[in-house]
């Protein structure tokens, strides 16, 4: 078969099949190119790493090592939940973190979302005080309530002033009793306006006239909220769920900066201690054991949620 | 905001209306105005729980050590009064290279955001407007990926770069060497293409009208210009929003760098911060350096409050 030249094959009687095929090949390679810096970035950085953590977990690679890693199967996994006292503390105080800071931060974003949903003056004020939190890093939120939470620091002073003096105060961070809880509350006051937002587009996506008519049968505010309010809420409800699940499994900054998994390891967390492990302590393979048993919980606890929040539908 | 409906003087035929039915309406009237006292008195706590934080940083930013802890048991401490001065922040720009650091994270911020703009928006636009085999799997994944937390590769991700190729200068020769460390293509690349952005720009292409390109087609455009001269110009909100939503992570990233970089010269500020805080405990400089890197961020968020508000909601809505 000869090639033709695409102006001669224009003036064959098959032409339109053949401008047709060459314009969807075109779309094709036009497609594939614009996808292309996009698709091999998330090769390199996502789809790679993520094999990596795989295969890396079943190994006893380091990061700066003379010798290869070595495949050593699920060792790295018994290790974690069987010789390692420091892992099971930590996946118990990630899990505790994340069971107080969900539901009371997502109610304390519905409560605030409940708020602010109005025309009133000034409510746009408030709206943005709620959410500078947000936007505030948490590394500077970290080091500043570190600060607030001194022996001699400004939390305790107000609760002594608040108390009449009844109250002395502690080292809230210095104390195994009080860090974890001290931590969950600057969390919950960091992300709160973050899903008060969430919230608040949710509220507004309810029709006006299902409160005119709950209005009507004489329904009063708790009732208004509990039938029209709550029941339109729910796809809002799932996604907030399950971020600030996300969220507050991978705790990580906080820790850092303020206690570094201290005092006795009672705010060591998963993530802090696959990152001390793996990077300070440069055992990749173990640390991306850990991260693989992370991600899995994710993953679980994700589904689980969609599924809980789904089945009452 | 101002709402006409909900003012209690409402004009002559309001006024009208209220004294025909007087007893009712005035009991209502004050029910209201009573329940409009609680909300306002309940939202100004929460505004005090959520500011005292911040404004106690910014206050005591301008003290000398010993103010700030001798004001601490009194309402001095939310209060610029006393030996007020800038003394700390230039302790600040004495001790360490802070506008290095500045630097370097508006350079990480800026290239991060403004190319991840351009690739996700590209990807966005060839999953939503072109018909190519394969795109629903391409997709599919790209979804998937959108429950993988980076902290569960974040370690990993380090060995990988440690690896990956890069090109360096030698005496004036061009050379190619092993390992990502410590250089600022390291903080920049990785994070340019985010499934999260192009799941909402195709989300977003994909309600522009498809006759649109037919008509351009028809002239004679080819898809890139379709691209640059038809769909950018018209998705203006999904630019914003996906701007805005990488433009807070890439400024406050913290766990990357930390790990990734130990030349002090190519530090972003969270990282420069933390090695400040720990060489050094002089209260007063710690609240100069955090309030220096929560300024721009403030301002700028406070400028496009309405933005930054309607992104956010946009994100969930979506979910």
């Amino acid at each position: 078969m000869t090639v033709t030249p695409p102006t001669v094959a224009a003036e064959t009687p098959q032409r339109a099949t053949r401008r047709f095929r060459t314009t969807k090949g075109r779309e094709t390679w036009a497609g594939l190119a614009m996808m292309a810096p996009a698709g091999i970035l998330l090769v390199l950085f996502l789809i790679i790493p993520v094999i990596l953590a795989f295969t890396l977990s079943f190994t006893n690679a380091r990061l700066i090592s003379p010798n290869p890693p070595r495949f050593v199967g699920l060792d790295n996994f018994v290790r974690a939940f069987t010789a390692d006292g420091v892992f099971v503390q930590s996946v118990w105080n990630t899990f505790l973190f994340a069971l107080v800071v969900v539901p009371v931060q997502a109610g304390l974003g519905l409560l605030l979302a409940v708020l602010v949903n109005r025309r009133m003056r000034g409510v746009t004020a408030f709206r943005v005080i709620f959410f500078i939190p947000v936007v505030t890093s948490i590394v500077v939120v970290s080091i500043l309530w570190r600060f607030l939470y001194q022996p001699n620091g400004l939390i305790n002073s107000m609760i002594d002033t608040i108390t009449f003096g009844a109250w002395s105060g502690m080292d809230w961070l210095n104390n195994p009793q009080t860090a974890l809880g001290a931590i969950i509350v600057l969390s919950i006051w960091q992300a709160v306006g973050f899903h008060m937002i969430i919230w608040l587009a949710g509220l507004q996506t309810i029709p006006e006239e299902l409160y005119e008519a709950a209005k009507m049968d004489g329904a009063g505010p708790w009732r208004q909220f509990v039938s029209v309010t709550w029941p339109g809420l729910r796809p809002t409800m799932v996604f907030v769920l399950v971020t600030i699940t996300i969220a507050a499994l991978g705790l990580f900054v906080q820790i850092d900066v303020m206690t570094q998994g201290g005092p006795v390891n009672s705010t060591s967390t998963i993530v802090y201690y696959a990152v001390r492990k793996g990077y300070e302590q440069q055992e990749i393979g173990y640390a991306a054991a850990i991260s693989l048993i992370f991600f899995v919980a994710v993953l679980i606890i994700a589904l689980i949620q969609r599924r809980l929040t789904r089945e009452k539908d | 905001m101002t709402d006409t409906r909900n003012r209690p003087d409402t004009g002559a035929r309001g006024r009208a209306a209220a004294s025909a039915r007087f007893s009712t309406d005035a009991s209502e009237k004050r029910r209201r105005r009573t329940g409009k006292f609680f909300l306002y008195a309940a939202m100004s706590v929460f505004a005090m729980i959520f500011l005292f934080p911040l404004v106690f940083m910014f206050v005591s930013s301008l003290k000398p050590d010993a103010q700030i802890l001798q004001d601490i048991d009194s309402p001095m401490a939310f209060l610029p009064v006393g030996d007020i001065s800038l003394d700390n922040y230039f302790g600040v720009f004495d001790r360490v290279p802070v506008a290095q650091f500045l630097f370097n994270s508006v350079l990480v911020t800026v290239l991060t955001v403004g190319l991840g703009l351009i690739v996700n928006s590209m990807a966005g636009f060839a999953l939503s407007r072109l018909a190519w085999r394969g795109r629903f799997v391409v997709l599919a994944i790209i979804i998937a990926t959108l429950i993988v937390p980076f902290e569960t590769i974040a370690v990993p991700m380090v060995y990988w770069v440690a690896q990956l190729p890069t090109l360096v200068i030698e005496g004036g020769v061009l050379k190619y060497d092993f390992g990502w460390l410590n250089t600022y293509e390291v903080q920049i690349v990785p994070f340019i293409a985010n499934a999260f952005s192009i799941f909402l720009f195709t989300q977003y292409f994909s309600t522009i009208p498809k006759s649109l390109d037919e008509a351009a087609r028809i002239d004679g455009a080819g898809w890139f210009t379709i691209y640059r001269r038809i769909i950018v110009p018209l998705s203006g909100p999904a630019f914003a929003t996906v701007a805005i939503l990488t433009f807070l992570p890439a400024w406050n990233q913290y766990l990357w760098p930390l790990m990734v970089v130990q030349r002090e010269e190519l530090r972003p500020v969270m990282v420069g911060m933390q090695y400040f805080f720990q060489l050094n405990t002089a209260w007063g400089e710690v609240m100069a350096y955090t309030s220096l890197i929560t300024l721009p961020v403030l301002i700028v968020f406070l400028v496009f409050q309405r933005a930054f508000v309607s992104s956010i909601a946009a994100s969930g809505v979506k979910g």
